[in-house]
């Protein structure tokens, strides 16, 4: 599904990346591991399609619209409510029965009670449970998460654990972190940028 | 890395070489060898240099825009250089427009600027918009980002051309300015030489100094690559 | 016709976002009233009618860089511009909702200013309003295209003005000629041109300022 040879980015003259390999099949769970500055995020950009690469190749398999990608943002707009927030995704995406699986994730995720007020109001983990919503909403086939579990209390590292015991070789994940241990067990695929 | 070195067909010695020629060529035409023009003598001789050089500055643009286009389109990694510096060297002949324009109006109708000439209200605004051109360049860092913001905005410029001169000449009739007329220059035998041998001087030089400071600056990227690497 | 959806969901959130936040508009309004009361003093004695008309024009082209500049603050602020691009719509409906929205706040601080104008100075010709209609669209399509430049460039509100007003200037032209001349026809038929070409050019290229 995803395919990296010799994979390198730079910005300018700071490069980032640099002669990265890496082989995701479908279905797989893979760990990418590293440093702060290792280029983790940038990784995860390019295979999620926001960034070209500057040298090497990689090939991602999915459309646009079957990924979702998980950044160190929530990217949700601080004064729209979750529910507007989601609205919007939803309708971009053009997620069938809209109203429905909006309801069925912010219940899943503890936010049903808040899905009218802004985000503005939310602590920091319940933005990155709204974020987490936003990923699944349209149910892809690729998800690209960086650093998934900031932020997230014991109860959000809990339900985060087991939506991915629930996508474990259905959904294609690439997951960058700081704390492998917890996703260990899941992992089919791993990567440790320098 | 893919190299960002283009193979040229005619070498930067020989640009050089002929520069000099023609334009040593062309300052003795319209300095010694054409007569006075009939109504306005000596001084309209700054008229052949100064159309040449405003026709050069157009192609300069054009060609930055090409290269803009060729940059988003098939995204050629030299083409975002080439079109730097297309557009920069445009400004430069650009501002010589506006200095050339400039003497030629106090020589020949007693004042600095004209409101009344088309071509050197159309190059104040084109200066105008391509100086902006460099802050947006300065004000990104290097990258696809900056890349793709130069060439999108050398589009706009290419396209803002012919808009505002045609606005510049639709704005005549309530800004009612000063109007100087000024008969055509007959374009008889020795006057037509050496407008043609001042065009193709200016050409040539401007495209001279545009390949000069395309490879002192492939040497500058080049040398950062190598230091990364 | 995904694509109009798609431009109605993100013209449905970006005029929610001002509704919410409910500072643009006002400083709009503020800020062209203000203005008009300099004009006043800004005009000596003898000044024909027809120099305020063509001042107005400079009331509304800034009046507009106001609220341009903050059109795509909250996308690049947040990061959320990311979220938008990643989906399967096509990123010149990200342009067009904005310009869209934006179309929609400078026309509701004209409604409120125009007729203060007339108010002002003595009237106000239906050709005037004409070209502000047809000069607000030229004004919000390249306006809001380079706001998302400006927005990611270090210098942000300060670039704004500087690669906007360059391309303004043919608007003003095609404004001003509409409002004083005797048969603006002319003019207003130059600002639909302004539109169309830039229009289509924005159109085009807006993917290329999201994407790399």
């Amino acid at each position: 599904m995803i395919r990296a040879r010799r994979l390198g980015k730079r910005f300018g003259d700071k490069r980032v990346l640099r002669g990265v390999d890496l082989d995701v099949d479908r279905g797989a769970f893979a760990v990418v591991t590293g440093p702060n500055g290792s280029g983790k995020t940038t990784l995860l950009r390019l295979c999620a399609g926001l960034a070209l690469p500057s040298e090497g190749e990689l090939a991602v398999d999915v459309p646009r619209g079957r990924i979702g990608f998980l950044a160190h943002e929530p990217l949700v707009y601080r004064e729209l409510s979750a529910i507007e927030n989601l609205e919007l995704y939803g309708r971009l995406y053009r997620v069938p029965e809209r109203r429905e699986r909006i309801g069925m994730l912010l219940e899943r995720y503890g936010l049903w009670d808040v899905r009218r007020d802004r985000v503005s109001s939310y602590s920091r983990g319940m933005t990155q449970r709204l974020a987490l919503c936003r990923v699944l909403l349209h149910e892809p086939e690729l998800l690209v998460l960086d650093e998934p579990y900031t932020a997230l209390d014991a109860a959000g590292a809990e339900l985060l654990d087991a939506q991915f015991a629930e996508m474990r070789g259905e959904r294609t994940l690439v997951v960058s972190t700081h704390d492998p241990a917890r996703v260990e067990p899941l992992a089919t695929t791993r990567l440790a940028l320098a | 890395m893919v190299s960002v070195h283009r193979s040229h067909r005619v070498s930067l010695p020989a640009l050089a070489t002929a520069s000099l020629v023609l334009v040593t060529l062309a300052l003795a035409l319209v300095f010694f060898v054409v007569p006075n023009d009939a109504d306005q003598g000596f001084s309209q001789r700054i008229f052949y240099f100064h159309v040449s050089i405003a026709f050069t500055a157009y192609a300069c643009f054009a060609g930055g825009a090409w290269k803009a286009l060729v940059h988003l389109w098939k995204r050629d990694p030299r083409a975002d250089l080439e079109s730097y510096v297309a557009v920069h060297q445009g400004v430069i002949f650009g501002a010589l427009v506006l200095i050339t324009g400039s003497i030629w109006a106090k020589i020949s109708w007693g004042h600095w600027w004209l409101w009344s000439e088309d071509q050197l209200v159309l190059f104040l605004v084109l200066f105008l918009f391509y100086c902006a051109y460099f802050m947006l360049r300065y004000s990104v860092d290097a990258g696809p980002q900056r890349a793709n913001f130069s060439a999108v905005y050398a589009l706009f410029g290419v396209v803002l051309i012919p808009v505002s001169f045609l606005a510049i000449r639709i704005a005549k009739s309530f800004i009612h300015p000063v109007v100087f007329t000024r008969s055509g220059p007959n374009f008889g035998g020795w006057m037509l030489a050496a407008y043609c041998v001042a065009q193709v001087a200016v050409l040539v030089l401007a495209y001279t100094l545009y390949r000069i400071e395309l490879a002192g600056k492939r040497i500058d990227l080049r040398l950062r690559e190598l230091r990364l690497a | 016709m995904s694509y109009a959806a798609d431009v109605g969901a993100l013209a449905r959130k970006d005029l929610l976002l001002e509704l919410r936040a409910r500072d643009t508009l006002p400083a709009m309004l503020l800020f062209v009233v203000a203005t008009f009361v300099v004009f006043h003093f800004a005009l000596p004695a003898h000044s024909s009618e027809l120099a305020a008309s063509g001042l107005l024009w400079v009331a509304i082209v800034f009046t507009a860089l106001l609220g341009l500049g903050r059109a795509f603050v909250p996308e690049r602020e947040q990061g959320v511009l990311d979220g938008l691009v990643l989906a399967p719509c096509d990123r010149s409906a990200i342009w067009l909702a904005k310009g869209i929205a934006t179309f929609a706040f400078l026309a509701a601080a004209e409604v409120v200013a125009l007729p203060v104008f007339a108010l002002f100075f003595h009237g106000l010709r239906g050709s005037t309003v004409a070209g502000v209609a047809l000069a607000d669209v030229g004004i919000c399509a390249v306006g809001t295209f380079l706001g998302a430049m400006a927005v990611a460039t270090r210098a942000r509100d300060l670039l704004l003005p500087l690669l906007f007003l360059p391309l303004a200037i043919p608007i003003v032209v095609g404004g001003v000629g509409a409002s004083v001349v005797a048969s603006p026809g002319r003019y207003l038929g130059f600002l639909g041109l302004y539109d169309v070409l830039f229009g289509a050019l924005c159109w085009a290229s807006f993917e290329y300022v999201v994407t790399e």
